[in-house]
């Protein structure tokens, strides 16, 4: 099935690792990714803070171009530009005002006739856990991780409906299908303070340690996330923390897609594990070691 | 109960359910369900010893998990009649065939393997109904407070069985994951109740007083305990209630004003992340255990009895009152009371008072020779009447049947069917005379003539 795709600019920056892992895992799980031509950013939180209206059309543009070309489905790997296209589309739907109010703005004809769906929605339960098996030639075996969903992905639950606002439960099942164990803690949609670390480090940093310790405490030797703003957030701030607080963080903070790219065997560099903060080749190193002796 | 086991007017049938309800106010036929209690009542005289002898031993429901009883057994200590049933899910002897050790020791040969459910109809003049409440299932919508699965996040009724000295820790408050004392404990109020987007709209009424005194039990039996309410308001609206609440605060119980928003363990504790409203802030309190004051809902199997009784519920399935202010005791069909939280949610004395006012209100109903009715009732013109029968399904209330009557015709007597209303039943509604083709029904008081009287004396 052919999804349209709009990658967002993390994807491109900070979330690079983000990007570079969802397509080889879409080619490999025979997902046709087509990214939106002549993409503008959604907004994220900056436009909606600014202006209700401005918020709902920038992501609208978007949508519109993809129904433009006939595509049903629109795939969103950031947790932010799924929130926000989400909340254009079902706008558009419930008001036939909206829908020409914002048609007028973009100055194009929306009808929100296409489903939006983040990407880890798509691969965890419409690709489904079978497939995502199929694929596995390097499982992760034993390798203990904390699922981090974040706030966007769940919340609003009307809005994004996810499959459980404080227990969701899709990427731990992905996880546990590559062969990792997740593990059960408490932060799982927890907000990472993304945007306090900018306006009020000392709230925002709060914020990100209490994630960490939590998944510390339960276990966890790695987060997965699928939100470049949480994973920036988590994975560059370790080291400030642990010399603010005196702890010794050391938790490799991975996108979701990497470590499923990982397992269908693809290589440390084509998904960009150089490019984290808290060093990441090492765990996985170990890791796929781990599951050399238990095959031995 | 013993008392009213013991009168001599009064049939107690435990252990039964109502299958069936026909008739009306006076005559009520109603089917009753004896269920199996595969132990015979007029041979055992309640000694017990069956209940020590069990091998199969399953968690108690009375007390919520929180201990076990034997597969025959008694629900509560204090049940009337003080002699036991053999749970058929659980029994060896009725599952496998295989154990008899109830038989073999029973002084009296009471057992009764072969035991079977009887249906018996009997008829009675009036119906009280008090099936009590349950308890909203909170698991199923309160995600940030663990789904259920951490064990030291209990409810209050959990609690109330720990406290109670003759319960399954014989009085005392532990934390059920490994049975230490508790020295921290948090209370959350409202867990369902006023909250329309996870649980009910409504207030539950009781839990003010209760949480109040729960707190109270654990600073007076706990030494170096603490108690933290979380609330949204305290409503103690009765006598001596806010004075109460006023010495569990003189005690040391701290109360913050505002919701716990997460529950989530860390080590051996629970780490409560919550609101104080008064003061803007936010409280972490690690607690050791979490008592959730969850929302009153009706009896499972309420709307089906209410359906089999013939009365209706309210929107969130309460049995509905005849009128909120003058009568909350009666439902709309006649003969038929309400007692208890069955109505809506109610504490003791509440409950007490209405019991007491529904069973006056039958004795002031059985005083009588005759019926008081209201005059202005549904009247059938037998000579226009075709004995259509389309009033019959129109009527609410039941109060409409066919009769056969006889008249003479050409010099000839016949049989035909008339509609009959029955003036016990009829509540005057007029659904019947709209319904009727021939124009036979009329309701009194308000006849078609009487209303087109009434038009022209406006009109002309």
């Amino acid at each position: 099935m052919k999804y349209a795709y709009f990658p967002g600019c993390s994807l491109d920056a900070t979330g690079i690792e983000f990007g570079l892992s969802n397509k080889l895992v879409a080619k490999k799980l025979d997902l046709d990714l087509w990214e939106i031509p002549d993409w503008n950013c959604c907004g994220a939180s900056a436009a909606h803070l600014t202006n209700h209206m401005l918020a709902l059309s920038l992501p609208a543009r978007n949508l519109a171009i993809a129904e433009k070309a006939g595509m049903k489905v629109v795939a969103v790997p950031c947790a932010a530009c799924f929130a926000r296209c989400k909340a254009t589309s079902e706008a558009v739907k419930s008001s036939e005002e909206m829908q020409k109010k914002i048609s007028d703005i973009i100055e194009m004809d929306y009808q929100a006739k296409a489903e939006i769906f983040s990407l880890l929605d798509v691969i965890g339960k419409q690709i489904g856990l079978e497939r995502i098996k199929a694929q596995v030639t390097k499982p992760l075996n034993g390798l203990k991780v904390a699922s981090y969903y974040g706030c966007l992905l769940v919340r609003p639950p009307k809005i994004v409906q996810s499959d459980d606002p404080e227990n969701p439960m899709t990427m731990d099942n992905i996880m546990a299908a590559i062969g990792a164990e997740p593990v059960e803690w408490s932060f799982k949609t927890e907000c990472c303070g993304a945007s306090h670390v900018v306006t009020k480090p000392s709230v925002g940093k709060d914020m990100i340690y209490e994630i960490l310790k939590n998944a510390q405490i339960n276990g966890a030797e790695a987060i997965a996330t699928a939100c470049p703003l949480c994973g920036l957030n988590l994975d560059m701030r370790q080291k400030q923390i642990n010399a603010n607080k005196g702890t010794n963080f050391n938790i490799p903070v991975f996108y979701f897609t990497e470590l499923m790219a990982l397992s269908f065997g693809c290589s440390g560099k084509d998904v960009g594990l150089s490019k984290h903060f808290v060093p990441a080749e090492g765990l996985i190193q170990e890791v796929f070691g781990r599951a050399r002796r238990e095959e031995a | 109960m013993v008392a009213a086991a013991q009168h001599p007017n009064i049939e107690l049938l435990a252990y039964s359910e109502i299958e069936d309800v026909k008739g009306y106010i006076g005559n009520f036929d109603v089917t009753i369900r004896k269920k199996a209690k595969y132990v015979d009542y007029s041979k055992c005289t309640g000694c017990g010893l069956c209940e020590t002898k069990c091998p199969s031993k399953v968690p108690s429901e009375y007390d919520l998990g929180l201990g076990k009883r034997p597969s025959i057994y008694k629900p509560f200590a204090q049940a009337v009649p003080s002699k036991p049933v053999i749970d058929p899910v659980n029994c060896r002897k009725l599952v496998k065939g295989k154990c008899g050790v109830c038989a073999k020791i029973c002084p009296t040969g009471a057992i009764n393997y072969d035991d079977k459910d009887e249906i018996i109809t009997e008829r009675f003049g009036a119906i009280v109904m008090a099936t009590g409440f349950d308890l909203f299932e909170w698991e199923k919508a309160y995600g940030e407070y663990g789904y259920g699965k951490y064990p030291d996040v209990i409810t209050g009724l959990h609690f109330e069985r720990m406290a109670n000295a003759s319960g399954p820790t014989g009085g005392k408050i532990i934390r059920p994951s490994d049975g230490k004392e508790p020295k921290t404990v948090v209370f959350i109020k409202c867990v369902g109740s006023r909250d329309n987007v996870k649980g009910k709209e409504y207030c539950s009424r009781a839990c003010c007083m209760y949480t109040a005194k729960h707190a109270h039990q654990v600073l007076d039996k706990i030494p170096d305990s603490q108690a933290y309410v979380f609330y949204m308001d305290v409503r103690t609206p009765g006598k001596a209630y806010d004075e109460f609440y006023n010495k569990t605060l003189d005690d040391g119980a701290v109360y913050l004003r505002g919701r716990v928003s997460k529950i989530y363990p860390e080590g051996d504790k629970l780490i409560c992340k919550g609101e104080d409203s008064l003061i803007g802030k936010n409280v972490t309190v690690a607690a050791d255990l979490v008592v959730l004051a969850t929302a009153m809902v009706p009896s499972a199997g309420s709307d089906k009895i209410a359906g089999i009784v013939g009365f209706s519920t309210d929107k969130d399935g309460w049995f509905q009152e005849a009128h909120p202010k003058l009568r909350p005791v009666e439902t709309h069909t006649g003969g038929v009371f309400l007692a208890g939280a069955c109505q809506g949610p109610k504490d003791i004395p509440d409950t007490v008072s209405q019991a007491s006012a529904a069973a006056v209100k039958v004795c002031a109903l059985f005083s009588k020779n005759e019926m008081e009715a209201d005059p202005m009732i549904s009247k059938v013109n037998e000579e226009k009447c075709s004995g259509c029968g389309m009033c019959i399904p129109c009527c609410p209330y039941k109060a409409i049947e066919l009769k056969t009557i006889q008249e003479r015709e050409h010099g000839k007597t016949i049989e035909r069917q008339v509609a009959t209303v029955n003036s016990g039943l009829c509540q005057g509604c007029g659904a019947c005379t709209a319904a009727c083709r021939p124009g036979a029904i009329d309701l009194e008081g308000f006849t078609n003539a009487q209303i087109l009287e009434e038009v022209d004396a406006l009109c002309l």
